[in-house]
């Protein structure tokens, strides 16, 4: 009999979940919102956001060379510029090119044709050649303040380099039977190398693509749930199926599963887009991505019900919407870590499901974990999920017929 | 068998926070009937019809269909009952036949059954034409007809409709209650409808509760609830008055003999008056303030009349004052501005 009754209620409720993925299908505007919105987020913030690396690039700098020399030697300020221009070459900060004097680079600057210059003295080489310290000036557009902190970057590297080479030069001199190698353990006898879990070098899209997956999917059920059900009750066809001889769960149920396809569909939509346009790769397995979305819906399911049956109208429906969907975005650490975040807001983070969902997500799309390595993760959410639930039938049998 | 009762109403009352929307009504209603709930705006009718069909909570008292408790036995009730409601219950996006068999398909219909039915029923109503159609598409009376026979897909034994000719033209409006006659003549289907339309209630109806201000105020067929008015020796006179003026009104609101005075239109007057010198004392008093009066008329009494002589007002009166008396709902403000 029991059985008998889960058949029903399940028959009903895949009825209710048909009729409303139709009418969303028949909504042409609706569907092409429904791929719209998650572009316009991934493009909005993946760009907005400097990806590694500081972000600038391309910055238009002169070289102003007023080196007098010193004697026919190889001059330092060669060595400088031959070092910068490799540099450049590699990571594409600057865009080099010549000027006459100071004046000119300035003038420049502020007509917005260069971004900064670099200067190099006419005393440069004889000081260095002297035993002196060598000096540059760095002209910088003051209204970009990240723009002297690149430049210094590229200058300090090109440094650290002609120092490196040239001590490795003296050590060799001094003692020939060394190699290059050991020269270079002498001078820099500790090196740091990042080793990152997986290969290559994860892009800001890798990081915002499973929070943003994990928001949209989880905030159909917790915001269209209400949106959908509120929205029923005011047209009235809601009393249609109130007075069809069904359990009242199947309702609920029907209405969940249509919200659940339709948010799933959002989800493929744009991971789809994440891994064709931005370049997103999936490390673990792409079940485990789906089967999480699934859980993250389940976790919030109750949440939606329990928001549904207190909300009356649509209007308000899509304002609690608002409401609860800005604290969640940003405090789930879907678009910036949450170890970013002074600790009380952390706190708060740490009893939102969905910092858990985006973070297991972001675990298993990244660093290609499995199962066991978000456990905790998927305990939260399950126990989370379970608490709402049972306290959202109740509560919603009881505002349903008020 | 011919006086069996369906539904049993018993002390049923509704109340918004403070507000009473029904007020200890109680009433049944024969099986095979066709009832009428008659009143202005705001009586309470479909609120009555909600807690029926069990789409609303009775706050106090109680109500069976066919046996069982609306409240206790819902689930029953459920499957005994249709409900047009007043709001069209249809899916825009979705065609004809698939809004019917969307509804249907919550009835544990068989398949083929069902989608026998849903081709009958377009059939009945003539709309197996546009079947594939849209429902967003479909005509107001179009759309009035699907919303009738989505309520039909279960066959029920009694059939709620809370005003179903609302907005439809005179033709439409023909059509649907020949359809209702004709479901109650043919299939026996007893028939709860709630009305504002005189006509309704006179043309259709068996028997007619009156009900103003979440009240039964009368409850009778429509020849004995007239009989109300020439029982009580009360007369209703249609006058033409060619100069006709403010102060001949109020001359004869003022008469002992007359019980309400309604202008119609420029130079007509309606007139309930009771007591055999009542047609004398009203001539003699227009005559007096010299009233030309070109036609006068005694009138047979319609239920508007009726509800007239019980309320002491118009239906049309109590539909302003709902307006006045509601403070909640969203246009509320405005509609006190506009008047
Ligand atoms: N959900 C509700 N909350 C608060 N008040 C309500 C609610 N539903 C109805 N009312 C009030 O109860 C009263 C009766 O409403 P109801 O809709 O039953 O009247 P009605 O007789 O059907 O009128 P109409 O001819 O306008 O349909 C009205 O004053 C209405 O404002
Ligand atoms: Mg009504």
């Amino acid at each position: 009999m029991s059985n008998m009754g889960a058949k029903t209620l399940l028959s009903h409720s895949l009825r209710i979940a048909w009729k409303d993925l139709m009418e969303l299908f028949r909504n042409r505007l609706g569907l092409v919102l429904l791929i719209v919105m998650p572009l316009f987020m991934m493009v909005m913030v993946g760009f907005i956001y400097p990806s590694n690396g500081g972000g600038l690039s391309d910055m238009p700098v002169a070289l102003v060379n007023e080196d007098a020399g010193f004697g026919n030697s190889v001059l330092p300020s060669q060595v400088f510029l031959m070092g910068l221009q490799q540099i450049n070459d590699q990571t594409h900060m600057l865009v080099l090119s010549n000027a006459s004097s100071m004046a000119d680079v300035k003038d420049m600057v502020q007509r917005g044709e260069l971004q900064g210059g670099i200067i190099i003295p006419s005393n440069f080489s004889s000081s260095i050649m002297n035993g002196e310290q060598g000096t540059l000036i760095i002209v910088t557009d003051q209204s970009n303040p990240q723009i002297s902190a690149t430049i210094q970057a590229a200058l300090s590297a090109v440094f650290n380099e002609m120092g490196t080479m040239l001590a490795q030069q003296n050590v060799q001199m001094l003692s020939p039977t060394i190699n290059a190698t050991n020269s270079l353990a002498v001078v820099k006898p500790y090196n740091v190398q990042t080793e990152g879990v997986v290969l290559g070098t994860p892009s800001y899209f890798d990081f915002i693509a499973p929070g943003i997956m994990a928001m949209t999917v989880m905030m159909s059920v917790m915001t269209g749930l209400p949106v959908a059900i509120s929205q029923e009750k005011e047209i009235g066809t809601m009393d249609g199926m109130m007075v069809a001889p069904i359990n009242r769960l199947s309702i609920i149920l029907g209405k969940t599963l249509g919200q659940t396809a339709r948010g799933l569909i959002q989800g493929v939509i744009i991971l789809a887009l994440a891994v064709g346009l931005f370049g997103v790769t999936i490390q673990g397995s792409i079940l485990l991505v789906f089967g999480l979305l699934l859980l993250g819906v389940f976790a919030f399911v109750g949440l939606g019900i329990v928001i549904t049956s207190f909300t009356k109208d649509q209007e308000t429906a899509q304002m609690l919407m608002m409401t609860l969907m800005f604290p969640m975005m940003f405090l789930s650490g879907v678009f910036f870590p949450i170890q970013q975040m002074p600790w009380y807001m952390q706190s708060i983070s740490q009893v939102l499901p969905l910092t858990y969902a985006s973070q297991a997500l972001r675990k298993v799309m990244v660093l290609g974990a499995g199962i066991p390595a978000i456990s905790t993760e998927l305990i939260v959410l399950i126990v989370f999920g379970v608490v709402m639930i049972a306290i959202a039938v109740p509560v919603f049998r009881r505002a349903m017929t008020r | 068998m011919e006086n069996e009762s369906i539904i049993e109403v018993q002390n049923l009352t509704k109340t918004f926070g403070k507000f009473t929307a029904v007020d200890n009504i109680s009433f049944t209603v024969k099986k095979g009937e066709v009832f009428g709930l008659l009143g202005p705006n705001g009586a309470g009718k479909s609120t009555t019809l909600r807690m029926l069909s069990t789409l609303a909570r009775p706050t106090k008292g109680t109500a069976t269909i066919g046996g069982y408790d609306i409240v206790k036995h819902d689930t029953e009730v459920r499957k005994l009952i249709g409900i047009v409601s007043e709001k069209m219950i249809m899916y825009n996006r979705l065609t004809a036949k698939e809004n019917l068999w969307f509804f249907g398909s919550l009835f544990n219909i068989p398949k083929d059954v069902l989608t026998k039915r849903v081709d009958e029923l377009l059939e009945l109503v003539q709309l197996t034409k546009w079947k594939n159609a849209q429902v967003g598409t479909f005509s107001t009376g179009m759309r009035q007809r699907m919303n009738v026979v989505r309520a039909l897909l279960n066959m029920p034994r009694v059939l709620f409709l809370d005003e179903p000719t609302l907005g439809l033209d005179p033709q439409s409006s023909v059509e649907i209650r020949e359809f209702i006659k004709k479901l109650n003549r043919e299939n026996g289907t007893t028939v709860v409808i709630t009305t504002h339309m005189m006509v309704d209630a006179d043309l259709l109806c068996d028997r007619i509760a009156i009900v103003d201000q979440g009240k039964i105020v009368a409850l009778d067929t429509s020849a004995n609830l007239k009989k109300i008015i020439s029982g009580a020796d009360t007369k209703i006179l249609n006058l033409n008055i060619a100069n006709l003026t403010s102060e001949l009104i109020e001359t004869i609101r003022k008469l002992h003999c007359t019980d309400s005075v309604t202008q119609e239109n420029s130079t007509t007057l309606k007139i309930l008056v009771h007591g055999d010198e009542a047609f004398d004392s009203v001539i003699d008093a227009i005559r007096k303030k010299n009233g030309k009066i070109s036609s006068m008329e005694n009138l047979q009494p319609t239920l508007e009349d009726v509800f007239l002589h019980i309320t002491g007002h118009q239906v049309r009166d109590s539909a302003d004052q709902k307006i006045q008396n509601e403070k909640h709902g969203p246009f509320a403000q405005q509609q006190r501005r506009i008047r």
